[in-house]
């Protein structure tokens, strides 16, 4: 875990006391809101439906026990008691009072975090593989990376006013779990033929209401000269990105108008000067940040308790299937604690679970967690051993639910339960999904399946790429939800397609019932995923299954 | 045929705790939604609105809403927007629905 240093600590302590004057003088009435909206952004205090929210940034989505415990006790004393995991690996705080926000802040400080930069028009919380520095398919850990892009990014002068936000994120291994095709900059960790490391540079990805699938802008980049090359891309889209309409600011509308090969012209143009003006190269930078992610010191002796544990605990057994994931030690797993009990909210952890976590973190994760883009927490070092012990402690708080990459793994935006720009809600339907699936005892039947709501075509609950995405939206005063089909979050990222008219709350249920009903039919057998079979024969049969009722009228 | 006007109110947020509020006849404001003072038209509901203007230190944000007027002639939101701002949010009781069984 990096630890702050002198300089980190200042500066955000500096921000604090710079906030906490601002909100003094908003509620004295000596800033209006025009005046304060733009401060407030600045250090993460939005305004939503029903109150303040305060989003926190979990840099590359690393925690450790006491920033856990922190996370709880603010939820404790200035929240209601918990907190939601968002799907760019940062923490909302849903009922904070303004003048509270301050001490807040300083709370997070006094554990080296911080709210800076996660809201307005500048590089946002760099996010990363949650898997990093444990996954068994791992080429290198990319939190050395995004420990450096967090520096060099956090108030960097220049791209504060960038032409709109910008994300990036990265990945370590050839599996993507950060979804690096879908952000603005989506970095890969690569060997060359001469098995030296580097980055593969995927440019202008995005979801929202015009999603692009992110395209290689350099297929191999030697790693020292990452910093002067994201400057390069960075001075690139500041000057070149548009500014006359907010829906086409982004780099993904840059790069879709002017054309790859122009933008990499112009990156490569600027990256000749940058690459000169570098001063201190990236690399020895990299190496001092790299000690604080040293992997720790893996206790290899193995025991028989685990394999006797999963012989008669059938519910342990289940656990395991879905949440446990290879770690590169094969004395250790990977444990992912899923944030969806049936009929929960995503992303909801309350107090008491965080200090839950938090314990079990350090006693048997190395003093690690990480928070996934898919709203989920991970224990990234446990041993195998340890995982009866882990389970049975997840049970007890409520947070032991075997569905990791089921049905009911549901990523879901706040929507309009909180959300200020949201056309539907989010949340009671991934809460239906799940609760009516659950009901019908066909979750691990129909096995793998991402589904993925937005409450709005902002896509922050990644519909795009959900196996079977669902969109919210307002039509005529009516809550409404599309579908689309065929999405993909990972390396063969695809963008689902848009199955039909959409459906108002009530139809969407049993038409996601008809759905999958035709997926288990239809597939060729129990090992083919819901999106193989859509590969496979296309929307057709999916299609007709979702409307009937049409298919009568074309007959 | 000119247009047959919606009812409009004002509508909030506090600037203290960011909770929804409705501006009254008094020209004050209230937690309530059927506390809400009614424009019956347009150029009533554009002075009310003008006038919050000069309210920043007590609010953020004022904008008109539609309404329904009920019976009783109270307004109640014609948007679910709005109607999910008289309660809170669905997954928790959190928010007004709570502090209206508390007060």
């Amino acid at each position: 875990m990096y630890i702050y240093n002198d300089f980190d600590a200042e500066f955000v302590r500096d921000r604090v006391r710079q906030f906490r004057g601002q909100v003094e003088k908003r509620i004295d009435g000596s800033l209006t809101e025009d005046e304060f909206k733009p401060l407030r952004l600045m250090n993460g205090l939005y305004l939503q439906l029903h109150a303040y929210m305060l989003r926190v940034a979990i840099p590359y989505g690393s925690l450790d026990a006491a920033k856990m415990r922190q996370l709880a006790f603010i939820a404790d004393k200035w929240d209601k008691g918990y907190g939601h995991f968002t799907t760019r690996q940062n923490i909302q705080f849903n009922w904070p009072l303004l003048k509270d926000v301050p001490d807040m802040l300083d709370a997070l400080a006094d554990v080296g975090m911080h709210a800076i930069q996660t809201s307005g028009n500048c590089v946002r919380n760099v996010t990363a593989d949650h898997f990093a520095g444990a996954a068994s398919d791992e080429i290198e850990d990319p939190r050395p990376t995004a420990e450096l892009l967090r520096q060099w990014s956090t108030d960097h002068p220049e791209f504060q006013f960038l032409p709109r936000k910008f994300k990036i994120a990265i990945t370590g291994s050839p599996n993507d779990r950060a979804v690096t095709k879908a952000h603005d900059i989506g970095i890969r960790m690569v060997r060359n033929e001469n098995d030296q490391p580097g980055y593969e540079i995927i440019v202008g990805g995005g979801l929202g209401r015009s999603p692009f699938i992110g395209k290689v802008l350099r297929e191999f980049l030697p790693k020292a000269e990452l910093l002067p090359y994201i400057e390069a891309v960075l001075q690139v889209y500041n000057l070149e990105g548009r500014r006359d309409n907010k829906y086409k600011a982004r780099i993904k509308i840059l790069v879709h108008e002017a054309g790859l090969d122009e933008i990499r012209g112009s990156v490569e143009e600027t990256f000749a000067r940058t690459l000169a003006e570098f001063k201190k190269p990236s690399d020895e930078l990299v190496d001092q940040i790299t000690t604080y992610f040293n992997p720790p010191e893996f206790n290899n002796i193995q025991s028989h308790a685990y394999e006797e544990a999963l012989e008669t605990d059938p519910v342990l057994r289940s656990f395991v299937e879905t949440n446990v994931a290879e770690h590169k030690n094969p004395a250790y797993g990977i444990v992912t604690i899923s944030t969806k009990p049936i009929g929960g909210t995503p992303g909801d952890v309350t107090s008491d679970q965080m200090r839950l976590i938090a314990d079990l973190a350090e006693k048997y994760s190395h003093n690690e967690v990480r928070i996934s883009h898919e709203q989920n927490a991970v224990l990234p070092h446990v041993r195998k051993a340890d995982i009866p012990l882990v389970h049975a402690a997840l049970k007890a708080v409520g947070l032991a639910t075997a569905n990791i990459g089921l049905i009911s793994d549901i990523i879901a935006c706040p929507g309009m339960d909180y959300c200020a720009l949201a056309t539907a809600r989010s949340i009671p339907i991934a809460q239906e999904i799940s609760t009516r699936f659950d009901e019908l005892k066909l979750e691990k039947e129909i096995g793998e399946l991402r589904i993925k709501i937005s409450g709005c075509i902002n896509a922050c609950g990644h519909h795009h790429v959900g196996h079977i995405g669902i969109l919210g939206l307002d039509k005529a005063g009516v809550e409404n939800y599309q579908i689309t089909l065929g999405g993909d979050a990972t390396q063969t990222m695809a963008l689902g397609e848009r199955a039909g008219p959409g459906f108002a709350a009530e139809e969407l249920l049993p038409a996601l019932e008809r759905l999958l009903n035709r997926y288990l039919e239809i597939r060729e057998c129990s090992d083919e995923i819901f999106l193989e079979t859509y590969r496979r024969l296309g929307p057709q049969p999916f299609q007709q299954a979702l409307y009937p009722e049409e298919e009568k009228y074309a007959a | 045929m000119a247009r047959e006007f919606t009812p409009q109110i004002v509508t909030a947020n506090d600037l203290l705790l960011g909770d929804a509020v409705y501006l009254t006849k008094a020209g004050t404001w209230s937690r309530l939604h059927s506390d809400a003072h009614l424009a019956n038209s347009a150029e009533q509901a554009q002075t009310m609105l003008k006038h919050v203007k000069g309210q920043q230190d007590v609010i953020v944000g004022a904008y008109l809403a539609n309404v329904s007027v009920n019976e009783d002639g109270i307004p109640e939101p014609a948007h679910f927007r709005e109607a999910f701002r008289t309660r809170g949010p669905s997954n928790y009781f959190h928010g007004k629905q709570a502090d209206a069984q508390s007060s």
